[in-house]
């Protein structure tokens, strides 16, 4: 038991001093929310009036750093295409120590780097005017830990299924893009049309977003609660989904 | 150490490792050979437990490679074709990590550490990033990596492939080192005649998926055939081309003749000598050569010259694995068709 926690905590450390090493992607990957929070939000906020009091910007803060989590997960997850095409990872496969345990390290690693990148995300908001109180915090670190799992997760058991490099194509445009835009990110979810209203029920991100926007400007669809529950079911529904695909992927 | 039997693996349709049985010992270097697709990195795969078998058995150090995996990886260290190392991270902390996984205690961690990286070269550079080590230093890092958790066993998959000369020769040396200091069985694969000939204890020869030879290299260079020669013992041994000069152009025939026939007649008396032939015509004009075949060159040599007369220079070669290596996959080889209606065509046409 020691053992595999040990192991765990090896392939976090890979990937967390891996992550710290790659200074572009932790810039790269920042810029784009920034786009997005600054472009997108101050252009489309400059003619839009939401139907409740709040700018746009603020109001798709919530949604931003629920897109970060989403690009930068699965993405993470994604990437173990190229780890199992370069070897990488046959020589942790060779170790002895089961599917779950590399799962579990690989999972907690894209949390981590996920992470902070909300972290530096949270404290951008300060410029914009989001006012933080000390259980906001809490609440905004707890669903983004949750919804980085949930996404790694995917991520990982998508991309161990997948046998060519096009294959990681598929994934953004298949899952990345709508995982985004359907979790009402840049919109509110109150007058949406049926059959979109619809669609974004099946997203897990749709919760995230909403128990996001929750604690940072008190709007909110469904009950923090409820927003939890679905989270939490998801999160189960992918790590079992990420585990029995390592548990069937073939090492060479 | 490691019992092989009948191992097989079918990809779809094809039979890339074909009913495999082989004993490897405790203490051995063991060579994998064979041309490119024979099965070889299939067969270490499947004993590294990282492919199932299609059926048959292998057992390593008395653990069976599909009932007991995990018992299996933690008595084995594998070095793979391609390198696999973290190259975003320092060579002492890819070996810590690795030592994480194999659950190597905390109190003998950073010492076995150290200590591998000081066998294999690298303790001066063991807080690069590895992406600044040559493919020599990183095969290296590698095998240190694999001995991390003091396996039995070692696989090497083509340990040398793509390194330079300078850097394959180093790269021997550190193998025989290891072999010396650390008295672990190892499997090596390789494409390189000489550094199975260098390396090995045995070696077993395969072709499509099945082995077909399973000696000594000096064994196997025995086995070389002359088929130009209808002898019993059909092995052809070393070979040596004796040179004489003819005196004088105007020489008389006679006194020419004495001399090589006394020097056959001498070299006839030898037992060691198998077989003397005169070249029929020789290209070099005045003079006159002798093809000698005979057993264990390097002790015989000095023998010969001092009991031949006006020896003018001289020319040998010993057989080599390469040789061996033609023998076994002589047309046999012969590229599949990768399923081309031509070359399906051509190949019917040629049987």
């Amino acid at each position: 038991m020691v053992n595999n926690f040990l192991s765990i905590y090896a392939i976090w450390l890979r990937e967390f001093k891996v992550y710290l090493r790659e200074r572009s992607r932790i810039i790269g990957s920042l810029f784009t929310p920034l786009l997005w929070l600054f472009i997108v939000g101050s252009g489309i906020g400059s003619s839009t009036t939401l139907s409740i009091d709040v700018n746009y910007q603020k109001f798709i803060f919530p949604g931003i750093i629920s897109m970060s989590i989403i690009f930068t997960s699965v993405f993470y997850g994604a990437y173990i295409i190229w780890d199992r095409k370069f070897d990488f990872l046959k020589s942790v496969m060779v170790a002895p120590i089961t599917r779950e345990t590399i799962f579990i390290g690989k999972t907690l690693g894209g949390m981590t780097n996920s992470m902070i990148q909300v972290f530096m995300l949270l404290i951008i908001g300060l410029f914009i005017g989001i006012e933080y109180s000390l259980i906001s915090v809490l609440q905004i670190i707890f669903v983004s830990i949750i919804l980085s799992f949930l996404l790694t997760a995917l991520g990982l058991g998508l991309g161990s299924r997948m046998h060519s490099l096009e294959g990681f194509q598929m994934i953004v445009t298949f899952v990345v893009f709508p995982l985004f835009f359907l979790s009402g990110a840049l919109y509110p979810l109150d007058n949406l049309p049926d059959w979109l209203l619809f669609l974004t029920i099946f997203d897990p991100a749709t919760y995230a977003v909403d128990a996001l926007r929750n604690s940072t400007l008190g709007i909110a669809t469904y009950s923090f609660e409820f927003d939890l529950l679905l989270l939490f079911c998801s999160t189960i529904i992918t790590t079992l989904f990420g585990m029995l695909s390592f548990r069937k992927m073939r090492a060479v | 150490m490691i019992i092989i039997k009948n191992l097989t693996k079918k990809f779809d349709k094809i039979m890339a490792v074909d009913h495999v049985s082989l004993d490897i010992h405790k203490g051995e270097v063991f060579g994998l050979l064979g041309p490119n697709g024979a099965g070889k990195t299939t067969i270490v795969h499947m004993l590294a437990t990282l492919l199932k078998p299609t059926s048959g058995m292998a057992e390593i150090n008395g653990y069976n490679i599909v009932k007991d995996p995990a018992k299996v990886r933690k008595n084995i260290g594998i070095v793979f074709q391609a390198p696999s190392s973290d190259d975003m991270l320092t060579g002492f902390e890819n070996l810590k990590i690795h030592s994480y996984l194999y659950g190597v205690p905390s109190d003998l961690r950073i010492d076995r550490i150290k200590e591998l990286l000081k066998l294999v070269g690298l303790y001066e550079r063991k807080d690069d990033i590895v992406k600044k080590y040559s493919g020599g230093m990183r095969r290296r890092l590698e095998i240190a990596r694999g001995l991390i958790h003091k396996p039995k066993v070692m696989f090497l998959d083509e340990p040398t492939l793509g390194l330079d000369p300078n850097s394959r020769k180093s790269m021997w040396d550190y193998i025989q080192k290891l072999v010396k200091e650390e008295k672990i069985t190892i499997i090596l694969t390789t494409h390189y005649m000489e550094e199975a000939d260098t390396l090995c204890d045995r070696i077993g020869f395969i072709n499509k998926g099945k082995i077909i030879a399973i000696d000594t290299p000096e064994q196997l260079k025995r086995m070389i055939k002359n088929n130009s020669d209808n002898t019993t013992d059909k092995y052809i041994g070393d070979t040596i081309k004796l040179y004489f000069k003819v005196p004088d152009a105007r020489d008389s025939q006679l006194n020419n003749s004495h001399i090589l026939t006394k020097n056959i007649e001498i070299l006839k008396s030898f037992k060691f000598v198998k077989k003397v032939e005169q070249e029929k015509e020789s290209e070099i004009k005045k003079l006159v050569v002798l093809i000698l075949h005979v057993d264990n060159i390097n002790h015989n040599l000095p023998i010969i010259l001092k009991s031949v007369d006006k020896v003018e220079s001289i020319e040998f070669s010993q057989p080599t694995l390469d040789d061996v290596f033609y023998t076994f996959t002589q047309g046999k080889i012969a590229e599949e068709p990768e399923g081309g209606f031509m070359e399906r065509y051509a190949q019917y046409d040629k049987k």
